[in-house]
This record gives structure tokens, C-alpha cells and sequence, in this order.
């Protein structure tokens, strides 16, 4: 019966509270100024770019895909707006424009193929992961780009209130995205596509559109978290996002969207990339190290999957 | 008396397939197994073979006297039960004589393999059971009655006496069929005994010396081959009398909407699977299409509806049009198909009720691609009551409920896009008697609104009772056709799907 109750949707999202809670706490306790302005500015810091690409991704793995490049994609648009801005002098809505649109490219371009060629994604991802960052290289000469304060107010708070406008254009994103998911003929159709290919098609769903479709919205939102991302280092790195894949596929996996497809929520993703940023965020301030750090990843991957695969079976 | 069954039943969940079926083979001997699709021969089949293991029936098998209670595949093989199977198990990389060897690999200590050991092996069965193959000949040299000869070859060099041989002609080609009997015929003169499972009763009659026919599970009779004809056994396979199932509300057949003139279809690899057929389908009229499995039945609906096949001849034409080729264009047109796989292309089993009613016809519950969820749930609800599709909530999840009402939700999905043609793929096919009656009625209803239905059915007595016209095929192609005029007769039926006898005027 206790399974039976663990099964309902509402019960997730109270697992998902609990579990942040739970952490919230444990760090609290644990160590000295987790709660302060500092340690909290540091989550709230990491959140935007998590979410935004957390949103695309899943959208994507409700389809049945998956995206291994957004690390390397974010490091190359990040790239890319670095040379804008410096080099070419251009300003932040052009640079940001250009980012969103190459992000959409190489989505595009790794959907198209995916799914064109009937290859799985995460061969075609783990392709385009070596590419773009091989990309951000050639278009920095390895130089990291200090790009300073046009990027820069993105990320720091808006006067009077506690929130970037990065904070509020994640959040702002993240629930479109949930519109999208459970309130249009688009959403019904990423679900179909995922849950059940064969009858999709026999149900009159053209197939392909929704799969390529997330790839390159998956591809918009990481070269917008770009942005964001060098937003809050004042400077673009060809090494930014190195990783990247992993802290977001944690937090989708987390929120309980299946590897399998078929069933995600992207509310529940962002209380994924919550749990994900204040664990990171906690260990940091519990002093541990950069390896430490991803071994704790891992395990949580290995967790949610775990839990994703028992209450299945449920 | 080399293998006897006795009382054999076998259940799954309510559905008997198999009830006190007694079965016997003395050495020697071929017996041959007849009935319908789904009169529990292949159930038969998996019990005698281990697949369904001991303590999944009830009943009792005896090898040579003895009880034998196997609980695998393996077990029966010890025994001395071979299965030839319709899919064949063979590595076209590897020669004749390996692949008679695969899997009794011999080895030198135990690892290097003896190629010489296994020629040697293979051309002594070979000249054993008198069969002309080059055990050195690459298998991928080979024809598909050659392969299925190996098969049986591979049986017997692990000292099989029991061969079962499900369907083994279905592939093959005039003359390889004249060989694999003549080589069957052979080995009943060297002790190995028989059971021949297949639809082509001219086949049957030839070789068989007995043949036992089952219908909905249990055994009806067995016959002396010598003192049996073909019209005796087909009576005996149909056997049941047509009642007052079926409603008919009368109506006069309108326009044609559904035209097919001499449609040619191959499959993804190239290999022609429908050809020569043609008919038209009209308003208020329910078409019946039968056939025995593989004659192209679902093909030739799968492909009318754009999902499946190239077509290399033919035209489809669609209420004056010509018929789109993908399923989203048949939708919009008009038609709309019910497969016989509901797991696989019928539903989502793991999303709820409501979501699967409205896939088909999202736009009519949406504006500007936003979903309207109150209009979506009022038009669910309706469409759940007229069919009467009985569940919790339409928020349940669709694989919880019982095949009947599964069934009723994928005909809910396909006439919410409001169809004039609708393509029912065995629609009553494991469902239980009461959904079974809703959905004759509700054939019955679209016939009397005016749409046209192309019906597939195995079950030949519902096939006739729902259908004003019946088209029965036979290899892809037509084998005959039938109206009130020309009386549907089961045997009939059959025989023109079978391919035999006079009576019937293939066009």
C-alpha cells in the first residue's frame, strides 16, 4: 500500500521536498554559513544556467533522447559571445541573439542526425560533445575572453530585490516549458513520441518533428544559460561547462523524468536542479574536493535511476 | 506407443487454450495437427516441448512409458523432442556441417575447436538419414528449404526421435516442398516419428498416416489419413454453428469510398508480400477480409492505412481521392485503423485513459496548439460512456485494464477523428464474450451510420456473421470472394484461404 501511495504524482513532489529539505538541513547544521548570504548567493549564482538547460533536457528525454554536448555547446557559445563582444564589439543583444541561435544550430544539427539517420542520441551527443568544444578552442586560441561589465549585470542581483534577471528569465522559462509539456498539442506529442513510438505513428503523430524539435530547443536554451554563464564570471572560458552534462542530467533524473522517455516533468526538474545545486553547493562548503565532489554526482545519478527503475516496477 | 499426452489443459489467466486434450505418436509415424488460427496448436506444441514447463498444466506426458515432466526446452531436447520452428536458428557465416554442430561444438581439450571432427560428425548423419547436403557448403550458399533441412538435420544429430514441425512449409517454394516431404517420408522409414503442424491440408493428407484436428482448445477427433478427405477435416476445424451473435440493422450499401485496383505491395526488404488485389469498399456496407496468418491480412491494412510497405503497383483512392500515403493524412481524410497489436501500435499503456482517447484528434480539443482541458475532458467522458469502456477514472492508466476495455479505448481513440472508412484489425481477438458483443454492436452502428468497415477476422463464424461481403486471401493475393449471393459458408471460406479444392473462383 505504502508503494501504492509512493506512485502518486502529488507523492513525488513531496519525496522531492523532503529530499531538499532533508539537505537544506544537513548542511545547515553541518557546517558553518551554509545559510548565509554568501553560501546561498552561491547556489542562486549556479541556478539559472541549471535550469534553463534542464528545461530543454527534459523535453528531450521525454522523447526518449538524451543530450551528452550541452556542457561543450554552453563552452562554445559562451566562446563565441566572448569574441563577439570583445572583438567584434558587439553588444549583449546581438551577442545573446547569436549564442541562442548557434545553440539551436548544433541542437538542431545533432537532432536532425539522430534522428534523420535513426542513430541513437547518444552516440550522435557524445560526437558533437568532442566538436564544439574542439569549436570553442579554435574560436578563442584557447584564450579565455574578459568580457566585464556589459555582461556582467545579467547576473548580479536587481537593485532592491534579491534575484538576477537571470534567476527570473530561468524560472520564467522553466514554467513555459511546463505549459509546453502539459498544456499543448506539441507537449502531447513529445510524450506519445516517447511512451510509444509504433502507436504514436499509428495515432496520426508525425514522429520525427517533436524528437528534432527538442533536440534544437534543448540547443537555444544551452547557448541562452551560455550567456548567463559568462554573465556570472564576467568573462568567457573555452573551458566552461566542462561536466555540465552530468549536473544537469542529475537533476532531470532526479526530478524523476525517465532515461526511457514517456514520462518527465519539468517542475519536478526544477526541484532536481535545486537538490543537485545545494548539494554542490554544500559539499563545497563542507570543504570537500573538485574529485569528491564528482564522485558524490555520480552516486546520485546511480540513485535516481535506481528510484526511477523501483517504482516502475512498483 | 513412443509419446502420449493425456489430459492436457492448459490456462492462461481466464482464456483456456488448451482443455483435456488428449494426444498420442507411436514411433514411426507422422501425425498431423489441423485447426483454425488459435485452436491451441501452438499451446500444444510449447507444452509436448518444455516451453510451457511441467506444473503449468494439467495433464500428464509420458515418453516411452514413463512420465516425463520437463521444465524447459532443454529438458524435452534430453529426451529426445526436437522443435523445427518457422523462424529458423542458423549463422549463415558458418558451414553446413557447424551449424549441425552448433552448440555440441566438438573441441580438442576442451577449447580448440575440431573442424575435421565436426565434417566427419555431419556427413555421418547425413548419410545416415540418406540427405544430399555438402556438409563443407557455406550455409549462406544455401536455399530457405535447404536451411530448414539443416534444421532437422541438427535435430537428429543430437539422436532426436521426436521431430515437431511447426508450419515448415510456410517459406518454401513449390519443389523445395516436394523435397522436405519426400525427405520427412524418409525418415518415418528410419523410426523417427512426427508431428507435422500445418494449414496446407493437401500437404497433410499426403504424408501424414494419422491426423488429429483441435478446435478453441480441445481435440474434436482424429482420423486415419488414408480414410480422410479434405472437405471432412476442414468440417471438423470449423465445426461450430453460427448463431445470433451478430446484430444487422439492414441498410442499403451507398457510394463506393474505398477503392483498391490491383495493388502491389513489397516489404522493407524488397520481397513482394500483396499483389493482384483488388475491391471497393462502400458506405454502410462492412467488408470482411479473411485468411489464414501470413496470407497479408494486416499488411493490406496496415498498408491501405500509409503505414506500412512500398507500394510497386495499384491505386488506393479515398472517397474519389487519392488515398495519402501516411497514417496523420488518412486521419484528415477520413480513415482510421484499429490495429491487432494494441500493446505495440494500439495504446500507451503506461498513460492514462484520457490521453489515449484524445492522441487521434488533438486539434479538435485545442486552440492555437494550447489544449482546452475542460473541452478535452467532457468529450473523453462522452466518448468513455457510448462505448461503455468501464474504469475507475479516465485518469487510470490504460494498461490496467482488462483487454476488453483496452480494446474499447482504441476504438474510442480512432472515432473520435470521426472516420467514414475505418480498418478493424482483428478487433475482438483476446477479449472476453461481453466486450466482444459491445463491439459487434458498435460495428453494427457504424454500418448503419453510413461508414464503411473493412473488417479482419480469424474467427471465421464472426467473420461471416458481421460482414455483408467477405474477400479471403490467400498468399497476398485474393483467393476468392463471397456475398449473400454466393452463400459464406465456413468451409468454404476455408478452403478458398487455404488454396484447395473446387468451388471457388480466384479473380
Amino acid at each position: 500500500m505504502k508503494r501504492r501511495w509512493l506512485s502518486l504524482p502529488q507523492s513525488d513532489l513531496l519525496v522531492l521536498l523532503l529530499v531538499l529539505g532533508g539537505l537544506v538541513a544537513f548542511f545547515g547544521l553541518g557546517t558553518q554559513g551554509f545559510l548565509g548570504k554568501a553560501s546561498l548567493g552561491s547556489i542562486a549564482n549556479r541556478i539559472p544556467a541549471l535550469l534553463l538547460v534542464s528545461t530543454g533536457m527534459t523535453l528531450l528525454m521525454v522523447t526518449g533522447g538524451i543530450d551528452l554536448s550541452v556542457g561543450s555547446v554552453l563552452g562554445l557559445c559562451g566562446a563565441v559571445t566572448g569574441v563577439l563582444m570583445v572583438d567584434q564589439a558587439w553588444g549583449l543583444g546581438p551577442a545573446l541573439a547569436a549564442s541562442v541561435a548557434l545553440g539551436a544550430l548544433a541542437g538542431s544539427v545533432n537532432g536532425w542526425i539522430s534522428v534523420k539517420l535513426r542513430l541513437p542520441s547518444f552516440i550522435v551527443t557524445l560526437g558533437m560533445l568532442e566538436i564544439a568544444r574542439g569549436l570553442a578552442f579554435l574560436a578563442t586560441h584557447s584564450q579565455t575572453k574578459y568580457i566585464g561589465a556589459a555582461v556582467e549585470g545579467l547576473g548580479t542581483p536587481i537593485a532592491g530585490w534579491v534575484v538576477s534577471p537571470a534567476f527570473l528569465v530561468a524560472i520564467g522559462t522553466a514554467g513555459l516549458g511546463q505549459l509546453l509539456l502539459s498544456r499543448t498539442v506539441f507537449g502531447r506529442h513529445l510524450v506519445a513520441v516517447g511512451a510509444n513510438a509504433d502507436a504514436a505513428a499509428i495515432s496520426g503523430i508525425a514522429i520525427d518533428p517533436p524528437r528534432i524539435w527538442a533536440h534544437a530547443l534543448l540547443g537555444a536554451l544551452t547557448g541562452l544559460a551560455a550567456v548567463v554563464n559568462c554573465s556570472r564570471l564576467g568573462s568567457a572560458d573555452p573551458n566552461a561547462g566542462v561536466g555540465f552534462e552530468l549536473s544537469v542530467i542529475a537533476a532531470v533524473v532526479v526530478g524523476g523524468t525517465s532515461l526511457r522517455g514517456g514520462r518527465g516533468s519539468v517542475l519536478k526538474s526544477l526541484l532536481g536542479v535545486l537538490i543537485v545545486a545545494t548539494l554542490e553547493a554544500g559539499l563545497v562548503q563542507l570543504g570537500a574536493s573538485e574529485p569528491l565532489k564528482r564522485v558524490v554526482t555520480g552516486c546520485v545519478i546511480v540513485a535516481a535511476v535506481l528510484a526511477d527503475t523501483w517504482r516502475r516496477r512498483a | 506407443m513412443i509419446l502420449r499426452a493425456a489430459n492436457l489443459t492448459r490456462r492462461f489467466g481466464s482464456v483456456v487454450a488448451l482443455r483435456d486434450v488428449s494426444f498420442d505418436l507411436r514411433a514411426g509415424e507422422i501425425h498431423a495437427l489441423c485447426g483454425e488460427n488459435g485452436a491451441g496448436k501452438s499451446t500444444l506444441i510449447k507444452v509436448l516441448s518444455g516451453v510451457h514447463p511441467h506444473g503449468s498444466y494439467a495433464g500428464r506426458i509420458e515418453i516411452d512409458g514413463r512420465e516425463a515432466r520437463f521444465r524447459s526446452l532443454r529438458d524435452a531436447a534430453a529426451a529426445g523432442i526436437a522443435v523445427i520452428h518457422q523462424e529458423l536458428a542458423f549463422i549463415d557465416e558458418l558451414t553446413v556441417a557447424e551449424n549441425i554442430c552448433l552448440g555440441a561444438e566438438p573441441s580438442r581439450w576442451g577449447f580448440w575447436l575440431d573442424r575435421a571432427q565436426a565434417l566427419r560428425r555431419a556427413t555421418a548423419v547425413l548419410a545416415r538419414f540418406g540427405i544430399a547436403l555438402d556438409p563443407a557448403a557455406p550455409m549462406s550458399s544455401l536455399g530457405i528449404g535447404q536451411k530448414q533441412l539443416v534444421e532437422i538435420v541438427k535435430a537428429l544429430a543430437r539422436d532426436s526421435r521426436i521431430l515437431i514441425l511447426d508450419e515448415p512449409t510456410a517459406a518454401l517454394a513449390g519443389h523445395e516442398v516436394r523435397s522436405l516431404l519426400a525427405i520427412v517420408a524418409e525418415l518415418r522409414g528410419r523410426g523417427v516419428a512426427c508431428i507435422y503442424v500445418s494449414h496446407r491440408l493437401e500437404e497433410v493428407l499426403s504424408i501424414a498416416d494419422r491426423i488429429s484436428v483441435l478446435r478453441d482448445g480441445s481435440t474434436v477427433c482424429t482420423l486415419a489419413a488414408a480414410a480422410a478427405d479434405e472437405a471432412t477435416v476442414i468440417r471438423h476445424m470449423v465445426g461450430r454453428e453460427i448463431t445470433g451473435l451478430y446484430p444487422r440493422t439492414g441498410r442499403v450499401a451507398g457510394a463506393a469510398l474505398l477503392e483498391v485496383e490491383d495493388l502491389a505491395v513489397a516489404d522493407a526488404s524488397g520481397r513482394q508480400r500483396l499483389h493482384g488485389i483488388s475491391f471497393s469498399l462502400h458506405a454502410g456496407e462492412v467488408l470482411g477480409i479473411g485468411g489464414l496468418m501470413g496470407a497479408g491480412r494486416t499488411e493490406l491494412l496496415m498498408h491501405l492505412y500509409g503505414a506500412w510497405g512500398r507500394r510497386s503497383a495499384g491505386r488506393v483512392t479515398l472517397a474519389g481521392r487519392t488515398a495519402p500515403g501516411d497514417p496523420a493524412g488518412a486521419l484528415r481524410a477520413g480513415m482510421a485503423l484499429v490495429s491487432e497489436d494494441r500493446r505495440r501500435f494500439g495504446l500507451h499503456l503506461e498513460e492514462s485513459i484520457g490521453f489515449n482517447l484524445s492522441l487521434s484528434s488533438l486539434g479538435e480539443i485545442s486552440r492555437g496548439g494550447v489544449l482546452q482541458p475542460g473541452a478535452e475532458e467532457r468529450r473523453n467522458a462522452a466518448s468513455a460512456r457510448a462505448l461503455g469502456i468501464k474504469a475507475d477514472g479516465l485518469s487510470s492508466a490504460a494498461g490496467r485494464l482488462s483487454g476488453g476495455n483496452q480494446q474499447k479505448v482504441v476504438l474510442g481513440k480512432a472515432l473520435l477523428t470521426r472516420p467514414r472508412v475505418v480498418l478493424l484489425d482483428e478487433p475482438t481477438r483476446g477479449i472476453d464474450i461481453g466486450a466482444r458483443l459491445e463491439i459487434y454492436r458498435l460495428i453494427d452502428s457504424l454500418r448503419a451510420d453510413g461508414c464503411a468497415v473493412l473488417l479482419v477476422s480469424s474467427d471465421l463464424p464472426e467473420l461471416i456473421g458481421l460482414s455483408d461481403r467477405i474477400v479471403m486471401l490467400r498468399d497476398g493475393t485474393i483467393g476468392g470472394r463471397f456475398d449473400a449471393s454466393t452463400a459464406m459458408l465456413p468451409e468454404t471460406l476455408l478452403r478458398a484461404a487455404i488454396g484447395a479444392a473446387p468451388g471457388t473462383h480466384p479473380h
